[in-house]
Formats: structure tokens, sequence, C-alpha cells
């Protein structure tokens, strides 16, 4: 067994071991926690890389190698866990040692105004090793187990600045959507445990991802006609709509943008949501085993699909700059549901990995713009900030064209082709083509949007009157505004620090060269990860036209729209609200979501809980009062005996001895004469007595 | 009525005087004189007894009467004896008075 396989564990170990350190250290050392989590983010990524080279190694299926262990044992049956390595562990262990190293970096700079430092890195540090442990997870309850504390770790962050009302309300809702979603990943486990006695992922031929497991799930039906392995996949599945933010699930995600900004690029945008998407993939044996049939990946490919449009649609609407992201995320995470329907693992994962880099560069592009303007979010308050900020809106033009999918040289183009390929040839249907086409088209057009509104025109910022997230701080904290000492020029907005600004350079790098080792003519990245590679053909070639037609058009309405004449006060309206105001407020209040869930399922809720409280305090509360005052009454009845009974029967008794003794002791006055009298008396009866007995006898 | 009766009626009337006296006298010495006159009267009776029975030649009723005689007067300088301690204690000769064992 190789060295790094048996050593596989320290990747995620390493992070958490830092959480733990870092959690037990004061507040003030603050360096202490930061170079503890950054240190084992970086040796976590350098073993990533070793594990990487080895799996480079080996080719096809030598290339996965397990290290399974005992952990319990109840009745005669022996619970194991394990990790896994394999190209897809490899890639997705690469890539989130290596942006989260980015984004610790990059946290160090933006959080260094804030008091509580350290436990930000703590809970960095925290969800590193808890992502990085759903990554090497061989066993289906580790995997969940780190699941789990990834999402503990998102509600513990979207809720960093807890004063908020707001980031408190968010956190609970991430946790308690994502909570629906592992519920039905949890009830997928256990039936996955009982069809096929093991929830190892691959075990010498008896793992549940192994072709002789899953033939037993294939054969067997349940009751509703499909076969178990559809259901499983589709109770698995679930739980990554919860996870990555599928529709109907997506609510939360938005509002999670409530959180620090490097909270948001690192787990909103490249890993834990991302986490969904590798699970499917992880699981796509089971997913797509079955000769005919393949509804799990139909639902799959329909959900993202419907997703892709759904908040591309949304994110035109927006004047949060986090959340036009946000949703954007949300799309690009139904691209890549849809790419692992259709396309298989390669696909999707390509996608997942190239939107991971330039998702958080654009998160961390946006981070910067807004502590630059001194903790504005509102689009319609920035402007021009291309003259103040050059480093950062080069970055973020970079991941813009990326995302957008500007042709050939941006890594965006190629992985969404990819998939857009795939739809393409479907064969169920062609709709999630068109739909992902118009997906494209919205995408180009709202990243357009957005980088002229903040970063073209004239600067439209409030400087010198407080932001409103500053004003609520004071207000409801009493917390004073944070001070920027280095703001000599106040009023205006300025470049941020380097050591936020060295990350957006290395994530644009990346944003374009990743692109190139999945191009059509070179498909090294689908071979590693085992798909099907398709020829480079005229097929290809017109695709790869039709799409870049496609941004190009959605770039030019947004140029058309925003660009000829960019807003000059931020009162004014959105040219789109004045064209159509009806779907643009439709649009930006996110189609009514959220206000559809709160009268439904959330007032169901309510009442479900006021009906169970109703029980609880009136019937099994009223049987514990009844019980208590039966208690009270018996005790109360035998007082009563006691003191009336017994009492009563017991004192007469005694008065009456007392009263007989009182009565008889007058007799005993200690006069001799009396005695006499008394002797005299009874000699007289008795001789009485005497004489009439004799008489008589 | 034989003269026995006679003796027995008249002894008979001395100790109801005597146990009268002693019963309802105040003055200790008074009651001892009516124990006095109750064992005299028990005497006699003895006497009587003797007198009008078969052997009067034995003599018997004397002695018994003789020995009765010597006793009270012995129980009698005893009596007067346990008078004068009560006296000199309860500084009272009225048997009244002298209730110190009253329970």
């Amino acid at each position: 067994m190789p060295f790094i396989v048996k050593y596989l564990w320290l990747i995620p170990v390493l992070p958490m071991l830092a959480a733990g350190l870092s959690a037990l250290a004061p507040r003030r050392h603050r360096a202490f926690s930061a170079s503890l989590a950054i240190g084992s983010m970086v040796i976590s990524f350098l073993l990533a890389l070793c594990a990487f080279t080895h799996v480079l190694g080996m080719h096809g299926e030598n290339a996965r190698q397990v290290f399974n262990f005992n952990w319990f044992q109840f009745g005669d049956q022996w619970l194991q866990l394990g990790w896994v390595l394999d190209p897809l562990s490899a890639v997705m262990l690469v890539m989130v040692t290596f942006v989260g190293t980015l984004i610790f970096i990059y946290s160090v700079g933006y959080m260094a105004h804030d008091e509580n430092f350290t436990r930000f890195f703590t809970f960095l540090s925290l969800f590193a090793g808890a992502m990085l442990g759903v990554v090497i997870a061989n066993s289906l309850l580790l995997l969940f187990i780190c699941w789990e504390l990834v999402g503990l770790t998102s509600y513990l962050l979207i809720g960093f600045w807890y004063h908020k009302p707001s980031a408190t309300a968010a956190a609970k809702k991430a946790f308690i959507t994502t909570r629906i979603g592992d519920m039905a990943l949890l009830l997928g486990m256990v039936w996955l445990y009982s069809q096929s006695g093991t929830l190892l992922f691959y075990k010498d031929g008896a793992g549940c991802l192994e072709p002789s497991s899953l033939s037993i799930l294939i054969s067997h039906r349940t009751i509703i006609g499909v076969s178990a392995c559809t259901a499983i996949g589709l109770l698995i599945f679930a739980g990554a709509v919860g996870k990555s933010g599928q529709v109907p699930l997506h609510v939360w995600l938005p509002d999670a943008m409530e959180g620090p900004t490097p909270v948001s690029a690192l787990i909103h945008a490249a890993t834990m949501v991302a986490a969904g998407v590798f699970l499917v993939a992880r699981m796509y044996p089971l997913m797509s085993a079955g000769a005919h049939a393949h509804h799990t990946l139909q639902v799959v490919t329909w959900v993202g699909a419907i997703t892709a449009i759904f908040a591309a649609s949304i994110a035109v609407a927006q004047n949060d700059i986090k959340r036009i992201l946000a949703y954007s995320t949300v799309s690009q995470l139904g691209y890549m549901m849809m790419g692992l329907g259709v396309g298989g693992v390669a696909v999707g994962m390509f996608h997942l990995i190239t939107h991971a880099f330039f998702k958080a560069l654009l998160f961390m592009g946006a981070g910067s713009v807004i502590h630059g303007c001194h903790d504005e979010q509102d689009i319609c308050r920035m402007g021009g900030l291309r003259k103040y900020m050059p480093v950062t809106f080069a970055t973020y033009a970079v991941g813009m064209l990326a995302l957008c999918g500007f042709p050939l040289l941006f890594s965006g183009f190629w992985s969404k082709d990819e998939i857009l390929h795939a739809a393409h040839g479907w064969p169920v249907s062609r709709i999630p083509f068109y739909l992902g086409a118009a997906g494209a088209l919205l995408t180009a057009f709202y990243m357009t949007r957005q980088v002229f509104y903040v970063f073209f025109g004239n600067c439209r910022l409030h400087l010198g009157r407080t932001t409103t997230s500053e004003q609520w701080t004071v207000e409801h904290a009493g917390v004073p505004a944070k001070q920027h000492p280095h703001d000599e020029l106040a009023g205006e907005p300025h470049e941020t620090s380097p050591i936020m600004t060295m990350p957006l350079v290395v994530l644009a790098a990346c944003s374009i060269l990743l692109g190139f080792i999945g191009t059509p003519a070179w498909p090294w990245l689908q071979k590693f990860l085992g798909g099907e590679v398709g020829g480079f053909n005229s097929s290809v070639i017109s695709l790869m036209v039709t799409s870049s037609i496609i941004v190009f058009i959605g770039l030019g309405i947004g140029w058309w729209l925003y660009g000829r004449r960019p807003l000059q006060q931020s009162e004014e309206p959105d040219p789109l609200e004045v064209m159509r105001p009806d779907i643009f407020h439709l649009l930006e209040n996110k189609y009514y979501v959220d206000e559809i869930y709160e009268h439904t399922i959330i007032a169901f809720n309510a009442w479900f809980a006021r009906m169970c409280d109703a029980l609880d305090f009136w019937i099994w509360n009223g049987l514990v009062q009844l019980i208590a005052f039966g208690t009270i009454g018996l005790s109360w009845v035998s007082r009563f005996c006691d003191e009336y009974v017994v009492n009563l029967g017991f004192d007469e008794g005694c008065k009456g001895a007392v009263l007989g003794g009182k009565g008889l002791s007058r007799l005993q006055d200690g006069r001799v004469q009396n005695y006499l009298r008394v002797i005299g008396i009874a000699m007289a009866v008795l001789a009485l007595l005497l004489i009439w007995g004799i008489g008589l006898s | 009525m034989s003269p026995l009766a006679g003796y027995l009626i008249l002894s008979s009337f001395l100790f109801a005087i005597g146990l009268a006296g002693a019963v309802t006298r105040r003055n200790a010495i008074i009651v001892l004189i009516g124990i006095e006159l109750m064992l005299n009267a028990a005497n006699l009776n003895f006497i009587a007894f003797w007198r009008f029975s078969e052997h009067p030649e034995a003599l018997t009723g004397i002695m018994f009467v003789i020995f009765s005689i010597g006793v009270a007067a012995a129980e009698a300088a005893v009596g007067l004896a346990l008078i004068i301690a009560i006296y000199r204690h309860h500084k009272t000769a009225n048997v009244d008075e002298v209730k110190s064992l009253k329970g």
C-alpha cells in the first residue's frame, strides 16, 4: 500500500487539528491562528499534489486504491469506514486545497479589522477539514458525517456576525433547508445499507458501488414500480439538491451572502455547494446503473436545467453585488447537475473545477470591491471603480468572461461547451440544451450588467454617510463603525492591499489556463476521469460557434442597455425596470418563492408546532397534573384520618385515663383517718355479706 | 337472753363506740383511745366466751387476754411516741392536718 494512500487521512485531519488548536488560542493571537490555518492548508495542498501525481501514474481501474478499516462492531458485523484515492478524489483534493489556501490568505486581509479574527479561522479550518473528508470518503457513512460537519461550519460561518438578526436568520435557513435534503440522504443511505449490506463504496468487489451490489439493487423492485437502485439514487440526489441549492431547495444560498465574503467565496461558490455535485459524481455508478431507464439521471438533468434557467433569470434583476453572484452560482450548479446527467462524471466535474476557480475569483473580487467601497454592497451606489481599483477590475473582468464562457481563451467556455455538447446529443430530449443555451445568454447579460454598473460610468458612491450595513451595526449593537486608518482620501474608493489582490491574480491565471486541460482537441481531463471521449468533429465546431454567438449576443445586449449610457444617479431605475416593470419586479422578488414557502410550509410548520405545544400543555401536562392532584388528595385523606380518627380516639382514651386517675387519686389524700373509715365500711359490708351468706346457705 | 349474749352485746357496743371514736374524732389521742376501746372490747369477747365455755378451769381465755393487754400497752406506747413525733413535725395533733402523703 503506497505511503500516500495509507496517509491520505492526513489531508483532512491537519486542518481539523489546526481548527482545534486555534479554538483554544486567545483572541489576540491572530497571527498564530492564521498561520496555523494557512500552514495546515499548504501542507494538505502538498499532500494532495503527491496524491495527484500518484494517481497520474496509474491507469484505468487500477487508479482506484482504497484503505478500509474497522470502526466498531455490533452484533457479529463490523462497521467499516475508509478512504479512496482515485482520479475523482485526486482532482477534488487539489482543487479544494489550492482554492482554500488562496482564500485563507485573502481572509487575512479581508478580516483584518474584525475583532473575531481567530474564531473565523477556526471555523474556516474546520470547514476545510470536513470538506476534504467528504472528498476522500470511501464510505457513505463517513461522507455523511463530514457532509453534516460541512453544513455545521456553513451555519457557523454564515451567522458569523451573529449580532445581525438577518445573519442568524440566514444561517438558520441554510441549515434547515439543507437538513431537508439530508433527511432524504439519510433515508437513501439506510436503504442502501439494508439492501447491499455495506456502506463502503469500493471493497474488492463487495462495495455498494461495485457491480455485484448494483445488480442486486437493480433487480429489487419497490412498491411503486421503480427499482431500488433508482429510488435510492433519487433519495441521495435529494440530499444533493439541498446542499447544492437546486430548485426547490435553493432558497438558502442567496441569503447565505450575509456571511463574510471569504465565506461566500469558499463555501458557497467553490466547495460546499460543489459537495452535492461531487456526491452525484461519486455515486454515479449507482445513478447510472440499469440498462434502460436511467430514471435517476433524467431527474438530475431536468432539475439541473430548470435550476440553471430559473436562477439566471432572477440574477438579471438583483442589485446586491453578492446576490447576483449567488444566483449565478445556483445557475452554474444547475449546469453541473445537467452535465452529470447528460454527459457523465467527466463533463460535470470539469465544469465544477473551472467554476470553482472563476467563481471564487469573482467573489473575492466582489469582496475587494466591497472592502474598497467601505462596506457598500448595492451596485446602484457604485460605479466607475475601474479607475480606483485597476487590479480588481482586471481580475474581475477575467472571471466574468470565464463565467460567461467567452470563446477560446477562458476556461468557462470549454467546460460549458462540453455540457452543451452532451445536452445536444442527449437521446431523451433536446429541451435541456435549449434551456442551457438560454441560461448562457442570460449569464452573459447579467454579468455584463453587473460589470457596467460597478466598474464603468461615474462614481455614485455615497461616501461620508455610513452605509446601510454599518448604520445597522452602529444602531443595534453599539459597535463603532469600522475604522479605516488608511483612508486618506475620505470620499473615494481605494484599491485593496496586495494580500488580497495577489490571490485574485493567481485565480485569474488559473481561470484562463485550466480551460486547456479539457478542450475537445486534447481531452485530458475527460480521459483522466474515465469518461467517454467524443471525437473532435464538425458537430463540436458548430456547437462552439453557436455558443460563442450566444455569448456575444448576451454581451452585446448588456452593453447596449447598460454600457452606452451608464447609470448617472443611484436612485435612477434600471433600464429593464423602465421597459417591463412587471417582469422586472417578479424577477427582483425571486419569483416570490420565499413568500410562497412562508405561507405554505412554514405556516403549516408553525401551526403544527402550536398544535404540539397545545397537546403538550393540555393533555400531557394535564395528565401529570391530574396524577399530582390525586397524590395530594390521597395525602389529604390520610392526614384527615390521622388527625381526626387516630388522634381523637387516642387523645380521648388518654384523657379518660387521666380523668380516671385524677378521680382515683382523690381517694389517696394522705389522711389516715379516711383510710380507717374505708376499712370500717368495707369490713361492715363484708360481715353483712358473710352473715347473710351463711344465713342463706 | 342468755348471759353470754349480754356480754357479747356489751362488747359489740364497746367496739362500735371505739370504732366511731377512732374514725370520727379529730384529735390523734382520742383516736388512740378509740383504738384502745376496740382492743378492750375484743378482750371482753374473749373472757365471755371463756367464762361460758365447757372448760372454764383451763385458763386459756385469761392467758390470751393478759397477753392482749400487754400488747395493747406496748402498742399504746408506740402510738403515743408516733403522735409526739408527728406533733414535733407538723405542730398540730389534728389528724385532718397531716396530709403530706397525699397522692
